[in-house]
């Protein structure tokens, strides 16, 4: 009898589980209906790709999405955005979970065998981040007994330490969001990640942080589609159109204006 | 022992000591709260708009409850397989057949000695390896849930059962039961109402443990502080709120806990005589200290 | 193997860091243990409630969190370290002894709740004989009750410690590392998993067998102690 009660709470967990399985879901997109479009963003990065307290998107990399999907002839309420975390993006487009993924995207050969780009439409730099008053910080190689800040597994920040500055400390956060709490307080003196990246930090702040402006890599952002997808060329076009009619540097302004980085002239569609 | 034991009902002296001692005690204690609130003061953490966001239902709509389902999703998963898994090799350990129960012990003492973040670890990187794909962050985090928990719970039942007196097992024998017979009508429902209290103790630590799904990036409760500070940079009165959720959540189960203890310990009384292990068990002591 | 030659250095060194934080805040533990174990139990009902909220605070919140605390709060908020631009300690020291002081915290409210029932198996004639010959409050727990519930709970204890040990990974989460920059263990393990996917299994079996090696002794140790120093009633 006491069995039975215990099968009975068993039973009752599993149904809650599997329950509370269905509703987690459903943000994965199982209406995979022709109507929609499902997007990989990133839910985290504010100016970017970020999902706002109230449910709202927001961001350039979301702009330039909508953008896009309009120009393919969907409307606003048919975009689906889907969080697209760096370790899943290619299993994303290869499975069908996103039709397309604009989130912070790099091109590499490497990638390029697995799945297709279009763009690129924004080419970033590997950069840093300081308070608006430093000066003694003007580039990779000035780091040496400064304190840099990164997120935990990220090449950059060891690229700086094994390649420029040997004598610098590094802090590593889960996330940048951190970072800049740390470089607010001035318990480290700079950040380090993809100069857009910062500039979407630095907006948040107007007047507090600026980007030292001495990239030393560059990242070349595409938007990632199934191998052999027959909207590439016409995505192209769409990112060269928005490079034209005003778009994309609307899109910059809209997200990134108030982040004392300045907007680079488009980049070159390239048409592999 | 009751703690009243180690000392004399005070006299008039030691009254008034004591009174000296508690009035120090709150001068000092006062004054470590008066530093943190006005240290936090001077930083802004008490500013309004740090905390607004929580009596907004937005935040807790998209954030907040969310960041809970998650939670008690991944507890839900978790502390059921891990009653599985300990069910299955508590009988295993104790089978009399030596090729099961050396690898059931093996396996349970493993789990056991090592941290559970590497177990999650282990079980998301091997994911591409083994072709499912994408990587499913749930699933490493229950499973890892699980193979700690289930080892505890495995030794919890183990202790419950071998605390019995042999009597039980022998009368079930004599009476023409085989031992798996034993086991599962005899021995194991009176081992787990025994151990009952100390199961659920260890679902409790089970909810708390869900939290490692954190280091992955699993959006349960711990990662929705990200979230917020990212939203409205209030890092330390998001984590002050979502710690207050979690100590709530686990005083909820741990009142469960103890309605359950009270119903057993009732029904235990005119139920035959159950070996108890006493205070002091060494399962359940680590079992509530895991994070 | 090219494993071990590529990485043999930091997952020692990686170990080695995770040994000195677990010896630290397994000494902090206990001695923060047996503080709060006394704090229940004195006279003074003050005492016995704060006690009673430092354990029941520390014991219903994540490891993860209070780490995040320690850093955020102490360091970021209360400068505990002095103001940031005066502080020379380096990032990595500064990060261990907070890694050190959470689960210290942490792990002392354990450590008093073992203590505190091996109190409880302390017969009551002890503790009366010892109120009769006239001895005082800290008397009666330093000579009479404390040492008896010592020995009656040092597997508990052990159980406790090894829990210890493996929570050391939680440290993983405010970045503590070496002075040349090496995580405590399993951010190593997970550094090496993300650089190496396909030899997952083995670096698993790697970072397994170094906890044990650090895990396991405690337990045996703790069972021979116990034997040795049973209290015999």
């Amino acid at each position: 009898m006491k069995l039975k009660k215990i099968a009975a709470i068993a039973g009752a967990l599993a149904l809650a589980g599997s329950l509370a399985a269905c509703g987690g879901s459903d943000d994965t997109g199982s209406d995979a209906g022709g109507d929609k479009i499902k997007i990989g963003i990133k839910f985290d990065q504010p100016g970017l790709g970020f999902k706002e307290a109230d449910g709202d998107y927001s961001g350039f990399d979301v702009d330039m999405a909508e953008y896009i999907a309009e120009g393919l002839g969907y409307d606003d309420d048919q975009i689906q955005f889907v969080e697209a975390v760096s370790a899943n993006r290619e299993t994303f487009l290869k499975d069908g979970t996103v039709d397309m993924i604009l989130a912070t995207y790099s091109i590499t050969d490497e990638r390029k065998a697995e799945v297709d780009f279009a763009g690129p439409y924004y080419v970033a730099g590997q950069d840093l981040l300081v308070k608006a008053d430093n000066t003694d910080i003007t580039g990779p190689d000035s780091l040496n007994g400064k304190k840099l800040c990164s997120v935990t597994g990220s090449t950059p920040a060891q690229n700086i330490k094994d390649n420029y500055s040997k004598q610098a400390q590094l802090q590593e956060f889960d996330t940048y969001s951190k970072c800049v709490t740390a470089l607010q307080g001035g318990q480290i003196d700079a950040m380090s990640t993809d100069d857009i990246i910062l500039a979407g930090y630095a907006e948040q702040f107007p007047g507090e942080f600026k980007i030292v402006g001495a990239p030393f890599s560059e990242e070349n952002y595409g938007v990632g589609l199934p191998k052999g997808s027959e909207d590439r060329d016409k995505i192209n076009d769409l990112i060269e159109k928005s490079f034209e009619d005003g778009a994309w540097e609307e899109a910059f302004n809209d997200n990134l204006g108030e982040s004392g980085y300045q907007l680079p002239e488009p980049p070159t569609v390239d048409r592999y | 022992m009751s703690t009243s034991v180690l000392y004399d009902a005070p006299g008039p002296r030691a009254k008034a000591l004591n009174w000296v001692y508690s009035g120090v005690t709150l001068v000092v204690l006062g004054f470590v709260a008066w530093l943190v609130f006005s240290k936090f003061n001077e930083t802004g953490q008490w500013e309004s708009e740090k905390w607004t966001p929580f009596i907004d239902a937005d935040v807790w709509n998209n954030l907040l409850i969310p960041g809970m389902i998650e939670t008690l999703r991944a507890f839900a998963v978790g502390s059921l397989l891990a009653m599985v898994f300990g069910f299955v090799f508590a009988v295993g350990r104790l089978s009399n057949l030596k090729f099961v129960s050396i690898p059931c012990g093996i396996v349970v003492e493993f789990f056991r000695s090592i941290p559970m973040l590497l177990l999650m670890f282990f079980i998301y990187f091997m994911q591409p390896s083994l072709g499912i794909t994408p990587t499913s962050i749930f699933w490493a985090v229950v499973l890892g849930l699980m193979l700690y928990n289930g080892s505890v719970i495995a030794e919890i039942i183990r202790a419950g059962v071998r605390a019995l007196p042999k009597g039980q097992e022998e009368a079930g024998v004599a009476i023409g039961l085989t031992s798996g017979q034993v086991m599962r009508t005899i021995l194991l429902p009176q081992a787990v109402r025994s151990m009952l209290p100390a199961i659920i103790a260890q679902l409790v630590v089970l909810l708390k443990d869900t939290a490692l799904g954190y280091v992955l990036g699993y959006s349960e409760l711990l990662n929705q502080v990200k979230q917020l500070d990212t939203n409205f940079h209030n890092l330390i009165p998001a984590a002050i709120v979502v710690a207050v959720i979690y100590i709530a959540l686990n005083t909820v189960l741990g009142l469960v806990a103890t309605w359950i203890e009270g119903r057993t310990r009732r029904v235990a009384r005119t139920a035959a005589p159950v070996g108890h292990a006493g205070a002091v068990d060494p399962v359940a002591d680590e079992a509530a200290l895991a994070k | 193997m090219d494993l071990f030659s590529e990485y043999g250095s930091a997952i020692l060194e990686a170990f080695l860091l995770t040994l000195r934080l677990a010896v630290f805040s397994g000494t902090f533990a206990l001695l923060l243990g047996v503080v709060l174990a006394v704090f229940r139990v004195s006279p003074v009902p003050v005492l016995r409630w704060i006690g009673a909220a430092i354990v029941y605070t520390f014991r219903n919140t994540p490891l993860t969190l209070v780490m995040f605390f320690a850093l955020f709060g102490l360091v970021y908020q209360l400068h505990i370290y002095g103001p940031p631009e005066e502080v020379t300690l380096s990032l990595s020291e500064q990060n261990f002894w907070m890694a050190v002081l959470a689960l210290s915290v942490y792990t002392s409210t354990f450590v008093c709740e073992v203590l505190r029932s091996g109190i409880n198996t302390v017969p009551l004639g002890q503790a009366e004989a010892a109120r009769a010959v006239g001895l005082t409050f800290s008397q009666n727990l330093r000579l009479i009750v404390l040492p008896q519930a010592l020995r009656s709970v040092l597997n508990p204890l052990a159980s406790v410690i090894i829990a210890m040990i493996k929570n050391t990974t939680v440290a993983v989460t405010i970045g503590v590392v070496t002075a040349t920059g090496v995580n405590e263990a399993s951010g190593q393990m997970r550094t090496m998993m993300e650089n190496e996917p396909n030899q997952i299994v083995l670096i698993f079996i790697i970072f397994s067998i170094g906890f044990m090696l650090m895990t396991l002794p405690v337990g045996f140790l703790a069972g021979w102690a116990s034997k040795k120093f049973a209290v015999i009633r």
